[in-house]
């Protein structure tokens, strides 16, 4: 067996870690992305401007200065607007919270682009039949268009979730407690860089295949409505 | 706000980005010539060769590039067999680290682009090669590969974009790319957002300019397709 020094349950708790910040960025991600795809498909040409503007920024800009721009810029922006209500006191963003926005924003951005893909391959007839049927929009949204765009975008989002949970070894930059981190911590002990970074990058590969499996069974679920040729 | 220390340091993050373009051109370039004989040994019908480069090409695309820039910088120089080694002098600068991380992760991925193209080229024109009685290299130089180009173009420069965003990790191993003297001004002017955003900007530029210079190689590759690229040039 390797020889891990202790060191053992560390990365473990950095892998909780890790999980949760890819959790947490996916929902953010899933959200801004839904938005950012029925903005691009809005009728109204500024909506449409601004969904652009967000998608070509940030898909323009390396993830690792997204990470360093929400994490030092949020406290000074945030601080200006709490000055506006008249409060003073320093306000910290923590590396969570950076993360999660930074990654979500990122996700979201990617994701916009594979529902406008799905949310314009329903075809108009579904929509009719909504109607017809008398639903209002959101029910239409919720019963008649969601499950199909979700087995369509399925497969792309699930490649990029395989993106989002590699780039949250991003946010160890900026401090936060997850399996990179941990690794820098044990190999500054210990001095042994080749074992622990091996050791951190199977633990990613472990997490990348159990998402594999994952996405592989929901993909098999999303698409039982569909008759097999 | 104030975007004065922007015009001020503009020179030093002009001289960070052209570090960021070496790093960017010389992976891509190294990355490419390594990904050719992986995708081949990919597609090989025999199945322990085509085990490697899956083993490989699964490594690299389902692990972090941090990771990977952290196992040659810090990992490789922990060995007293390679600190005494001929390599050495190339593996103790971060430079040449961060190009060998660089290379190893877009070569996995571009392999991956290749394989698909060739694979996406219909049978009927191999079956058409065969019978016009080419040989094996001949078939791959004439038709598959020139083909292969084509259909890989745009992901191909999805890729270099990739690279791109992904060479900012370089500076997590002190180089002075575009992000690393961003950093570095920033510890000295304590003015993230107005340099961080900056930094953005020549980053979304260089992008810009990339998928700018790819949809016309796309153009210009696959004109034989017709009615693609039909101009009519302007009187006078």
């Amino acid at each position: 067996m390797i020889d891990l020094h202790g060191f053992g349950d560390q990365l473990l708790q950095g892998a909780v870690v890790t999980l949760e910040l890819a959790l947490c960025s996916l929902l953010v991600g899933l959200v801004l992305g839904l938005l950012g795809a029925s903005a691009k498909l809005s009728s109204i040409s500024v909506i449409r401007w601004i969904a652009h503007g967000y998608t070509t920024l940030i898909r323009g800009i390396p993830e690792l200065l997204t990470v360093l721009i929400i994490y030092f810029g949020a406290t000074s922006v945030l601080m200006a607007i709490a000055s506006l209500f008249g409060y003073e006191e320093y306000i910290e963003v923590g590396a969570f919270a950076a993360g999660v926005t930074a990654l979500g924003l990122t996700f979201g951005a990617y994701a916009t682009e594979v529902f406008r893909g799905a949310l314009q391959s329903i075809p108009k007839g579904q929509h009719e039949a909504a109607v017809a049927l008398g639903m209002g929009t959101v029910r239409k949204f919720y019963r008649i268009i969601l499950p199909q765009v979700w087995r369509i975008a399925l497969p792309g989002l699930g490649n990029l979730f395989l993106v989002l949970l590699k780039d949250t070894a991003l946010v160890s930059v900026v401090g936060l407690d997850d399996i990179m981190r941990k690794a820098n911590i044990a190999v500054s002990s210990t001095k042994e860089a080749f074992l622990f970074y091996l050791v951190a990058a199977f633990m990613y590969l472990a997490l990348t295949i159990v998402s594999m499996v994952l996405v592989s069974y929901m993909e098999k679920r999303a698409s039982r409505g569909l008759a097999r040729g | 706000m104030d975007f004065s220390v922007v015009v001020e340091y503009f020179p030093r993050l002009l001289s960070g980005a052209w570090v960021s373009l070496q790093l960017v051109f010389l992976s891509v370039v190294l990355g490419g010539a390594f990904a050719l004989p992986i995708a081949l040994a990919r597609i090989s019908p025999v199945a322990w060769i085509r085990a490697i480069p899956f083993t490989y090409i699964f490594f690299f695309r389902g692990t972090p590039l941090l990771v990977q820039i952290f196992l040659v910088y810090y990992g490789a120089s922990q060995f007293d067999a390679v600190r005494e080694s001929i390599f050495w002098p190339i593996l103790k600068e971060p430079f040449w680290c961060a190009i060998i991380a660089f290379t190893l992760n877009t070569s996995a991925y571009t392999a991956e682009i290749f394989r698909g193209a060739i694979q996406a080229i219909p049978e009927g024109e191999v079956e058409a090669c065969k019978v016009v009685g080419m040989s094996k290299a001949q078939m791959y130089r004439r038709v598959l590969l020139p083909r292969a180009f084509g259909i890989v173009l745009p992901a191909y420069g999805n890729e270099i974009i990739l690279m791109l965003k992904g060479s900012a990790l370089a500076s997590t191993i002190t180089i002075l790319d575009l992000t690393g003297m961003a950093r570095t001004i920033i510890a000295r002017t304590y003015t993230p957002i107005e340099i961080f955003l900056a930094a953005g900007g020549i980053y979304l530029a260089i992008s810009i300019v990339v998928i700018a210079l790819f949809r016309q190689i796309e153009l210009r590759q696959n004109r034989y397709l017709g009615t693609l690229s039909i101009k009519v040039p302007d009187k006078g």
